[in-house]
């Protein structure tokens, strides 16, 4: 049995975040395990700039913005395995892993950081009818494609999800040598973010059909083409719409699900909203010493922020292993209501919350001009105008110590959306 | 000159050609796909039926009851994934228990065993999430599921271990007689044998047309069906039917052996022998039967729904028999459901017929049993540590929703008839056949495939044909 402080599964962003922000706050000895053969996780295949504006202020290609936390990582000397895949997590906190040099490992950790990721919800999820052929891929899998292997997936392309890796895939397929034909999006607005759309799409004459969906797939063997139809209020398909378009490729990018099989496992209580963990402010789990952090948690836009959150976690999960778990103080639960989807975290403790502290939520619908709004009990302390908010773009509020601290008999915190 | 050209290489053609093993005698099946198990075979309900719902004196019934008698003992011969988890035909209507009680008295006049009427009570403590409708049902504890892929890849592996050819991507074309022999005209060439086996599924008439005066027609019945991910496993833990009545046949809801949860099919006649396509109607079709004998169906833990094809010739019945007009040509057709239950029957009595016609000895030296691709998962800790320091690729893993293994992949790509696409290696692996469909582990595969085969990833294929996954190289017509 191995002993560690901190065990990190997944050395993506999150991972090497977590891990060097847990090293610089007093941890001494960190391991992150990675199931691929090099760390950086998805920011690997990301080979589009846009990184790193907040955490930089310079703007990164994905494997460019991965490598300055990997020196970070090197610097500071902390271990890690490559080609490795978590088996389990007990509660006990002892990681089963598996590589093919040392076999199966067992390591004792006192905390555990979650740091797998997310996957992409994939044609079968979505259950679109039509024939079964090859050449449907989901945005990601085309992108490890082209990006890392340089296989060209598709020659005439139609992308249905309009979330931002089918934005990015759009252009890069466009600059490959392929026809991106349309993107279609079932929602009446993109899930993608907006600088995505203008750089993507309108920048290459790709049009973007909202209200639209595919509703067959033609092709025995290789996709011949899909049937795109326009869908009503419930997002069923309009009968008299269809649109067929001939195709080679069809590729989807309708949404990331946190990975979270081993949290399950392991009996980490998780959110039906995000199908990620419920982590307080802390970023800490139900069970204690198991940290959450990137997209695992919920799913990121900017990869930016998955570092932030991830540096809490490293550090919280530092302070854990050196002192404990903080006692005292109570929960205080955050309601997302009217707009507002989930908060990231569920609770915060005004005892040991920070100075400050970023609650990060989604909305379920594009609101224009309209207020961001926080709750203590009945009073608003927060009343932020916004022009426009969309559930493609993550939103954020501070809540203050000192300002928590002044209700001492705090029920709950509600963060909700309002018109005036 | 073979003795037996057998026409199919899916569970009715590979039980046949594995019978027929057993025998001096020279076998070779054609196929016209990339590999075994890829029509009906491979879509379709993967249970093994008790046998009370063919018509009693039928070849249906005879065989299904014999099938399913023989099933669990060849899983075992040949290691392939079978349960007897039992089934349930779930009465819903009050006034249709006389129904209930004819499909009962017919299944003990077809032999099955051990059946009976259960009431609400009981049924709701086997089933905790059956309708609230359910009266009653009918109680089969020999019914049992089954992999189907497992099953048909290893009667396959097994027939070819014991001297069968193989010959895939082989389409029949046509047929000459000549006076004690026949010519199977095929996309490869023209074979020569003493015997023909026509177990060609959905395409079966076409070819017993070609031979015979005497018509038979085949209708390709469509059925869709949804696949539930494993995280909802133990939803229902038997097979379950709703009892066919004046408001329809219904569809059933069944754990399948790898844990997930399976519903459907539908009924859907069409023209199209390939037409494996679901419809969005087939779909929504599907979760509004279902929930006639079960509450709270998880539906949104769909991974995939996919399309089979049952071969319905007119008169639903199996054919199997010397044609009168073609002597030596034997048909196995109208091999619709119970197929997958009869098919170890119906591979003993394809042999049956040919050793009766040829006088053909029982070989020595036939091998009766077959180790399916090992499972790392159902070793202890200390034998999973030491196959990994023993073959390291067992420590690699490469679909991570089902936890496959490289060695497992390798062992799929290089044993007797081995995989030779992704399909392939899903279906002997389940790599890919996981909750992100192989979004994760293609790339990987693929890279596994073509380093195994010696070709280039370009090459690898999804099914065979023209299914390529990668169409070329970044920029190569810019």
């Amino acid at each position: 049995m191995l002993n560690y402080d901190i065990v990190i599964v997944g050395g993506g962003p999150a991972g090497l975040a977590a891990a060097v922000s847990a090293k610089r706050n007093g941890a001494e000895s960190i391991l992150v395990l990675e199931r691929d053969k090099e760390l950086g996780g998805i920011l690997n295949q990301c080979i589009h700039n846009g990184f790193g504006l907040h955490t930089f202020k310079e703007e990164l290609t994905g494997p460019e913005y991965a490598q300055r936390f990997i020196d970070q990582l090197l610097e500071e000397n902390i271990e890690y395995k490559l080609n490795t895949m978590v088996l389990d997590i007990s509660k006990e906190k002892v990681v089963t892993a598996m590589n093919r040099s040392e076999g199966i490992l067992e390591i004792q950790a006192k905390a555990v950081i979650l740091a797998m990721g997310c996957r992409e919800r994939s044609r079968g999820a979505l259950n679109i009818p039509g024939y079964r052929p090859a050449g449907v891929f989901s945005a990601g899998t085309a992108q490890r494609l082209v990006n890392m292997e340089g296989y060209l997936p598709g020659r005439e392309v139609v992308i249905l999800g309009s979330g931002d890796i089918g934005l990015i895939m759009a252009r890069r397929m466009t600059l490959e040598g392929a026809k991106v034909k349309v993107v279609a999006e079932l929602l009446p607005y993109s899930g993608g973010l907006k600088r995505n759309i203008v750089q993507c799409l309108d920048d290459f004459g790709i049009p973007l059909k909202l209200s639209h969906t595919v509703v067959d797939i033609k092709g025995k063997e290789r996709v011949e083409g899909i049937t795109l139809a326009q869908v009503d209020e419930n997002r069923r398909p309009i009968p008299g719409t269809e649109e067929f378009y001939e195709c080679d490729t069809l590729l989807l990018s309708c949404g990331l699900i946190p990975e979270n099989e081993l949290s399950r496992e392991l009996g980490v209580e998780m959110s039906p909203v995000t199908s990620g963990p419920l982590v307080n402010e802390s970023l800490e789990t139900n069970v204690e010493g198991v940290f959450a952090c990137g997209n695992v948690l919920h799913v990121h836009d900017l990869v930016d922020f998955v570092s932030q959150e991830a540096q809490a976690a490293g550090k919280n999960a530092a302070e854990y292993v050196l002192n404990g778990k903080k006692e005292g103080g109570k929960d205080i639960p955050i309601i997302a209501t009217q707009g507002a989807r989930y908060t990231v975290p569920k609770t915060v403790n005004p005892q040991r919350m920070d100075e400050k502290h970023v609650v990060r939520f989604r909305v379920g619908d594009v609101y224009k001009n309209c207020y961001v709004s926080v709750y203590l009990d009945d009073e608003r302390i927060i009343h932020r105008k916004r022009p426009v908010v969309a559930p493609g773009e993550m939103e954020q509020i501070e809540l203050k110590k000192e300002q928590l601290e002044a209700y001492p008999d705090l029920k709950e915190i509600t963060v909700k959306i309002e018109t005036e | 000159m073979f003795d037996v050209v057998v026409i199919g290489a899916g569970v009715s053609g590979s039980a046949s050609a594995r019978e027929l093993s057993r025998y001096d005698l020279k076998v070779c099946v054609v196929e016209m796909e990339e590999d075994v198990c890829c029509g009906t075979s491979k879509a379709n309900s993967a249970i093994v039926h008790a046998g009370f719902d063919a018509e009693s004196g039928s070849l249906m019934a005879k065989l299904n009851v014999e099938g399913s008698e023989m099933m669990e003992e060849l899983s075992k011969e040949l290691d392939f994934h079978y349960k007897r988890n039992g089934s349930l035909v779930v009465c819903i209507h009050e006034e249709e228990r006389d129904n209930l009680q004819a499909l009962y008295e017919r299944g003990v006049k077809n032999g099955v065993k051990d059946l009976r009427i259960i009431e609400r009570d009981e049924l709701v403590k086997l089933e905790p999430n059956i309708s609230d409708k359910a009266v009653a049902a009918l109680y089969a504890p020999t019914g049992a599921i089954v992999c189907p892929f497992g099953m048909n890849i290893a009667l396959a592996e097994n027939a070819a271990v014991n001297g069968v050819e193989f010959r895939f991507d082989t389409k029949v074309t046509g047929f000459e007689k000549k006076d004690d022999y026949w010519v199977v005209q095929t996309s490869k060439g023209d074979i020569e044998t003493k015997y023909v086996v026509n177990a060609a599924g959905v395409y079966a008439d076409v070819f017993h047309n070609m031979v015979s005066e005497k018509k038979i027609h085949i209708t390709p019945r469509r059925g869709d069906y949804c696949l539930l991910d494993r995280s909802v496993e133990g939803y229902v833990t038997h097979t379950i039917f709703q009892l066919p009545s004046k408001y329809g046949k219904g569809v059933l809801v069944t754990p399948t052996v790898h844990g997930n949860t399976l519903v459907g099919p539908t009924a859907i006649d069409i023209e199209d022998k390939d037409g494996t396509n679901t419809t969005q109607q087939g779909i929504d079709e599907l979760t509004q039967k279902a929930g006639e004998t079960v509450k709270n169906l998880p539906i949104r833990q769909v991974i995939t729904s996919f399309a089979g094809l049952r071969a319905h010739e007119d008169g639903h019945e199996f054919i199997i028999e010397e044609l009168e007009d073609a002597k030596g040509f034997i048909d196995c057709s109208g091999i619709e459901s119970p197929g997958l239950s009869s098919a170890p029957a119906i591979g003993k009595m394809v042999a049956g017929i040919i050793k009766d016609l040829t006088g053909a000895k029982e070989r020595e030296d036939f091998i009766a049993t077959r180790k399916g691709i090992l499972d790392p998962k159902t070793l202890s800790k200390e034998e999973y540590a030491a196959l990994i320091k023993e073959k390291p690729e067992y420590g690699n893993i490469i679909c991570r929703c089902e936890m496959i293994t490289e060695g497992e992949i390798m062992d799929a790509i290089n044993r007797p008839l081995g995989a030779k696409s992704l399909d392939g290696v899903k279906r002997r692996t389940r790599a890919g056949m996981g909750r992100c469909q192989a979004g994760f582990c293609s790339p990987r595969t693929i890279e596994i495939l073509a380093r195994e085969r010696g070709v280039d990833p370009s090459e690898i294929t999804k099914s065979g044909g023209e299914s390529k996954i990668i169409v070329g190289i970044n920029k190569d017509n810019l």
